[in-house]
């Protein structure tokens, strides 16, 4: 069980820079919670004060019954901790790293193997390499390992996913989804909106405030708007032409299609006929179910 | 009670646990660098043999010549003596001391010995003789050394005489350089040197290996574990005080055997005023750790606020008498200087702790200064 209530943090010369403006969410014993939002939106300072790291300004939190800040000795106990930027020794190999942070917390490979069995088998054939001399993946892969080799209570993972390519993202929400079979609690934060759905609980931040904190399909419920998708060959185009619509709300451009919002009166045909006036001759346009970015893009606007 | 006591003996454990680990991480690191290797094992021997050969502080190749207007066994004595010895280059004798003068206008000559006339008469007969030495001072310290190099010889050839002719000789020429005759600069600067090499292991080392962690980010994760870091501080330690010791004993084997320095004084006294100043340095570097973030800084802080003054102010090149007043005070705060002069007193002139115990005493006391200025700067955090 962790609570954050009202946590806040700035930097600089008499606190210019607010990271977290008053952060309050409360995660579940054995949930997968995931800290969504931009870069820059405040989850590695928020994610440092939970892991004792730094001290927030006011506000507290509570992890399993430790305050992050008055019992950091017992926090650093409990928790594996990965920070965004892979941060092991580049020059010791896979399984001195490994065996160098198992000792850190008094314990051995072979006493909590089955944890990391899953993850450490797939770069266990490289144990004798350098970890500088990994790919991305197996990085993420043996920085997960170190993170966990002490069996913790809670584990925070800061961006692991990033600059990781699509396969190893996939496989790396695959072992998170069964490390939580162990009872381990998640925090892990991302900028990539299309992986809210593997968590249990998420929150989406921005600007250091907290948007909107739910389950992934709560958040998706909670969204009133109409949503079109609309493609077709010109999207920038489009794009400008759409904007001039009074119609329509809002439209942003979503991979390779243009998600807008629209008022109630207008009809699909209408809008149509008001691109096919304007010579895009081959666009289609559906109404389509919100993602969570769609709802964090209404959240923030 | 047995129950705390088991879990305080359990602490120990791990505390030892992983102090041990925290040791055997740094030694891999150091050995798996080249680079870093190659300054350990490199620096010190490049240095014993560039400032042994290389740069060479002493006066050698004085090139002289004689005025000898009635030349006798005596003058001949000397002339022979001088010209024989090999730090002289002989141009000979010349017709004049006004030709002399030119020659050493034209930089030519650095030192000119001129005989009086009727020497060996007058020194019979009135038991008084008088030789002129002109030496070339637009080089100050060639001309006082080429000058005191002369003045020793013919010294050394009056007490020959005297003892061979029982002729009580009037002239007393009395220079004795005590502790380095030859004036051997390898005695000034090997304990230089050893300040200098240990510093930069200990200072610079100590100080960008703990910043590299801060940089890399795997500080982050250290702190985020149980570690403690009075641990992972004193664990960073101990690879560069072994080094340290090892670098030491390359230069005291090289500049021992290849430049033929004596350890006139106790070894095991010599270690202990190693250890001292090992300790020092290390903290030093730690205390470093502390005021930087980035390695680049941390080369950069050492190398202003350690490097330069063990080369400026050490007395490993000036001597520190020589120094204006207010630069002797700055001295003071200098650790090299201290050890610098204790290395002297126990390996050259041989002297016991006895003499030395104000340099240990303020060696000392500057590495608990500086611990302390660590233990209150060193966070339990990020920032």
């Amino acid at each position: 069980m962790i609570e954050v209530k009202d946590l806040h943090k700035s930097y600089g010369k008499s606190g210019k820079i607010n990271a977290l403006n008053g952060i309050s969410f409360n995660v579940n014993d054995g949930d997968i919670f995931g800290v969504i939002g931009p870069d820059g939106a405040g989850k590695s300072t928020l994610f440092r004060i939970l892991a004792s790291l730094i001290m927030p300004d006011s506000g507290t939190a509570i992890m399993n019954g430790y305050d992050v800040v008055k019992d950091y000795r017992k926090i650093r106990q409990i928790i594996g901790y990965m920070p965004g930027r892979f941060s092991l020794y580049q020059d010791l190999s896979v399984e001195e790293n490994l065996k160098f942070f198992a000792t850190l917390f008094d314990t051995t490979i072979e006493e909590n193997y089955h944890l990391i069995k899953d993850i450490y088998q797939q770069i266990e054939p490289f144990k004798n390499r350098r970890a500088g001399a990994l790919s991305g993946g197996m990085k993420q892969k043996l920085a997960l390992s170190c993170a966990l080799i002490h069996k913790p209570e809670i584990l925070i993972l800061d961006e692991p996913t990033t600059g990781v390519d699509p396969v190893s993202r996939k496989e790396f929400w695959d072992m998170l989804a069964r490390l939580k079979e162990q009872g381990i609690i998640i925090l892990v934060s991302t900028a990539y909106m299309d992986e809210a759905s593997r968590c249990d609980r998420i929150a989406l931040i921005r600007e250091g405030e907290l948007i909107a904190s739910n389950t992934p399909q709560g958040i998706i419920d909670d969204y009133s708007d109409i949503l079109w998708a609309v493609e077709g060959s010109r999207m920038s185009a489009i794009l400008r032409e759409l904007r001039k619509y009074e119609k329509i709300k809002t439209s942003f451009a979503f991979g390779d299609k243009i998600h807008i919002t629209v008022d109630e009166s207008l009809q699909i045909g209408e809008l149509k006929q008001y691109l096919i006036n304007r010579d895009f001759r081959d666009v289609g346009i559906n109404p389509i179910e919100p993602t969570v970015e769609d709802c964090f893009i209404a959240l923030t606007n | 009670m047995r129950y705390s006591d088991n879990l305080h003996v359990k602490q120990k454990g791990i505390k030892m646990k992983q102090f041990i680990a925290f040791v055997n991480k740094e030694f891999r690191h150091i050995i798996r660098d080249n680079r870093t290797l190659l300054i350990i094992i490199g620096m010190p021997i490049v240095e014993i043999l560039l400032f042994g050969f290389a740069i060479n502080m002493e006066v050698q190749n004085i090139t002289v010549a004689f005025y000898d207007p009635s030349p006798d066994a005596i003058t001949t004595g000397i002339t022979e003596r001088i010209k024989e010895n090999s730090y002289f280059n002989n141009q000979g004798n010349m017709p004049s001391v006004a030709k002399m003068e030119e020659a050493m206008q034209k930089g030519d000559l650095d030192l000119a010995v001129v005989f009086q006339q009727n020497f060996q008469e007058d020194l019979v007969q009135t038991g008084n003789a008088a030789v002129q030495l002109l030496a070339n001072s637009s080089d100050p310290n060639r001309g006082s050394i080429s000058a005191t190099y002369a003045t020793a010889i013919i010294a050394g050839y009056q007490q020959e005489q005297m003892e061979l002719m029982h002729i009580p000789f009037q002239i007393q020429t009395e220079n004795r350089m005590i502790y380095n005759p030859q004036m051997k600069s390898s005695y000034m600067f090997v304990p230089g040197i050893m300040g200098l090499v240990l510093m930069i292991i200990c200072t610079i080392m100590t100080s960008v290996s703990i910043v590299r962690e801060k940089e890399r980010g795997t500080m982050e994760v250290l702190l985020a574990s149980p570690l403690k870091q009075g641990t992972m501080i004193f664990a960073k330690t101990i690879p560069y005080m072994v080094i340290s010791f090892i670098d030491f004993i390359i230069i005291l084997l090289l500049s021992y055997f290849v430049l033929g320095v004596p350890i006139n004084g106790s070894l095991l006294l010599l270690f202990l005023v190693a250890l001292i100043y090992i300790s020092l340095t290390l903290t030093y570097g730690l205390t470093i750790s502390t005021l930087v973030d980035k390695q680049m800084n941390a080369v950069i802080f050492s190398a202003i606020t350690a490097m330069i003054p063990v080369l400026m102010l050490s007395g490993m090149i000036f001597p520190v008498g020589n120094m204006p007043v207010v630069l002797q005070a700055f001295s003071a705060i200098v650790p090299a200087r201290w050890f610098i002069d204790a290395v002297r007193k126990v390996m050259i002139q041989g002297q016991g702790l006895f003499m030395i115990w104000k340099e240990v005493l303020i060696m000392i006391g500057m590495t608990i200064f500086l611990l302390g200025v660590t233990i209150a700067k060193t966070k339990k955090r990020l920032e």
